[in-house]
């Protein structure tokens, strides 16, 4: 079996200079967005579903786990944040604290089942488990089913920001989605890193290393499934509603296709992907069912051709880490 | 006493097509160590296969049974030639992501000319022999009525099922392919064609899924989603059976379609995610499932 990912170069000191100063100029170019006159609505939803395809990739890039139902972590917190802010009406951050404890809470229960089985048995196990969620919450009576929760109160973060300005919400939820960035970034390169990379490369090695192996992936699963909750409480603030379509299993099929897309282990693959996938969708829209049939193709040629992704072929021309 | 009579031959048939779905994805990964997600698009393909069969050319279900299988199983040949035979030695999560792309694709296609509303598929009238009409109607068991189609779906699927089985376990071809699935390079040595093989097995396969969605159109009607949710239980189905052997994904097919079934009358609130639910438990319990073997 060849290796996930292309992944041949070592982490040089360039390697970190590089990085840093792509992340710079990423986070100077989406700081400067609200200036131009491109669609806030549009980045906002864009930069929460790049910090999901970040949280995904690394469980796929660094551990060698293709988890198919991380949608499970972006609808339960939107859920437990929508269901907060509007119900039991508390402040933003503590909605978004709710949001999360309860996709870390998921994250501990389906990453102790799920890392049981391994490669292909692992993905199947995390997509029924999804579905299984999606089942509970088009019953359970606090999600309103079909209709999913609506209208709900934006308030002011921290009792200051009115997030019902889109300014500020874009202001936050870029904060929002750099702080999580960085958090990822430190992970993949700490000991911690080293050791998922290892075991995504050779597991039975890195047992004999005296690694616990299922506690690394169960610690990356847990770290990946609760940043995909802050993705997921950070989404409901700027769609003002959550529904059964954030815990479908298509979108945890979709959160593949931007890491894919994008490069899978490469540090900035996941945010180029989130935002070609999301622009299509925006610009296809008129195409109705066809917008499918596109992403099947991209997902068929990504495979078939592409397979190291836009970063990926990039950095490969390269020959840096990106 | 009735209506659990009626839920348990709901269950049986049920467990009818996972036990053809999760038979045919085990033959597949046996031989391709491909999951095949497209498993469920081309389910819908076998039953969609059956309704043009009908409309355009007048083909009636008995002729759709055999030859729907055949063209759909040239169909996923075509693909493993095409696509899925660049993927040899390749991660196989890419098998994964790959066949997840074409399923998208079919079901696009699919939805946007037929939309996502169910088309008929009659119930066949004939043979008509005496009182015999077909397989409609039902027949008085005396503690149930049995429709005659549901009866007919339970039993020819077994039967499909154990000569599957019958043809990889005792047969000199089955015995081929179990060797190709060990050790490909040596099964050539001895001048077999391996790559003509796995791409037969696809066939073989895919000719099943498109059987079961022949068998369903009738019951489920045809729609293009009917496969979509429908793999994602196959799934859990596998994992609970653990894709050891081919026996087993039967029998956890069927237990598992029965199981649903119970639930259903004794708990309906619980009938769409008791499979899942139980894949949770054995995954506790026998991490690699019932018959399974170890990753």
């Amino acid at each position: 079996m060849s290796a996930l990912t292309d992944d041949t170069l070592p982490v040089t000191p360039r390697a970190m200079r590089d990085e840093m100063i792509v992340f710079a100029a990423m986070a100077v170019l989406l700081g400067l967005v609200p200036l131009t006159g491109i669609y806030p609505f549009f980045v906002m939803q864009a930069l929460c579903f790049a910090l999901l395809a970040c949280a995904f990739n690394v469980l796929i890039g660094y551990g060698g786990l293709l988890s198919f139902g991380h949608a499970m972590f972006l609808g339960t917190a939107g859920y437990c944040t929508a269901h907060a802010l509007k119900v039991w009406g508390v402040s933003p951050e503590l909605g978004i604290l709710v949001g999360i404890a309860g996709a870390a809470a998921l994250s501990v229960v389906t990453g102790f089942i799920s890392i049981r089985r391994q490669g292909i048995y692992f993905s199947m196990i995390t997509l029924a488990l999804s579905q299984l969620l999606f089942f509970i919450y088009l019953q359970a009576p606090f999600t309103h089913g079909e209709d999913g929760i609506q209208g709900i109160p934006q308030g002011y973060l921290f009792g200051i920001f009115n997030l019902a300005k889109p300014t500020v919400l874009y202001y936050v939820v870029l904060a929002g989605f750099l702080g999580g960035f960085l958090l990822i970034y430190r992970t993949i390169n700490s000991p911690f890193g080293e050791v998922l990379k290892a075991i995504r490369e050779n597991e039975p090695r890195a047992i004999s290393l005296g690694y616990k192996t299922d506690q690394y992936k169960l610690l990356a699963f847990i770290l990946s499934g609760t940043l995909a909750g802050f993705a997921g409480s950070l989404k409901v603030f700027v769609a003002q509603n959550a529904s059964l379509t954030d815990v479908h299993w298509t979108m945890s099929g979709e959160i593949v296709l931007m890491t894919l897309v994008g490069g899978l282990g490469t540090v900035f693959g996941p945010v180029v992907g989130a935002f070609v996938i999301i622009a299509m969708q925006q610009y296809l829209a008129g195409f109705g069912q066809w917008v499918t049939v596109i992403q099947g193709v991209i997902f068929v040629a990504c495979v078939l051709t592409f397979r190291r992704g836009v970063i990926g072929e990039i950095a490969h021309y390269f020959r840096r880490s990106l | 006493m009735q209506a659990l009579y009626a839920q348990l031959l709901v269950g049986l048939i049920n467990g009818s097509f996972y036990a053809l779905l999760s038979l045919g994805l085990a033959v597949i990964f046996g031989m391709l160590n491909i999951i095949n997600f497209a498993h469920g698009a081309l389910y819908m393909m076998g039953a969609f296969c059956a309704y043009f069969l009908l409309s355009l050319t007048g083909i009636g279900y008995w002729w759709a049974l055999l030859i729907a299988p055949i063209l759909v199983g040239i169909f996923g040949m075509i693909l493993e030639r095409t696509m899925l035979q660049w993927l040899a030695g390749l991660d196989h999560l890419y098998g994964l992501l790959l066949t997840f792309g074409i399923a998208l694709i079919v079901q696009g296609v699919f939805q946007n000319y037929f939309g996502s509303s169910g088309l008929p598929y009659a119930i066949p009238d004939y043979p008509q022999i005496g009182d015999w009409r077909g397989l409609q109607g039902g027949m008085n068991l005396g503690f149930m009525f049995l429709p005659v189609y549901r009866g007919w779906v339970v039993i020819f699927s077994l039967v499909v099922c154990i000569a599957t089985w019958y043809l990889i376990e005792k047969t000199r071809l089955g015995a081929n392919l179990r060797a190709a699935t060990e050790n490909p390079t040596l099964v050539r040595a001895f001048g077999i064609n391996v790559p003509r093989m796995i791409t037969l097995t696809y066939g073989l396969g895919v000719g099943l899924a498109a059987l079961a969605g022949v068998l369903s159109a009738p019951i489920n009607q045809v729609r293009p989603l009917m496969g979509a949710d429908l793999i994602i239980v196959v799934f859990a189905v596998v994992v609970i059976g653990g894709m050891g052997s081919i026996m087993g994904s039967i029998i956890t097919g069927f237990a598992l379609g029965v199981i649903e079934g119970l639930t259903k009358y004794f708990y309906p609130e619980a009938s769409n995610t008791v499979v899942f639910v139980l894949m949770v438990l054995v995954l506790l319990i026998k991490p690699t499932g019932l018959t399974g073997r170890a990753a």
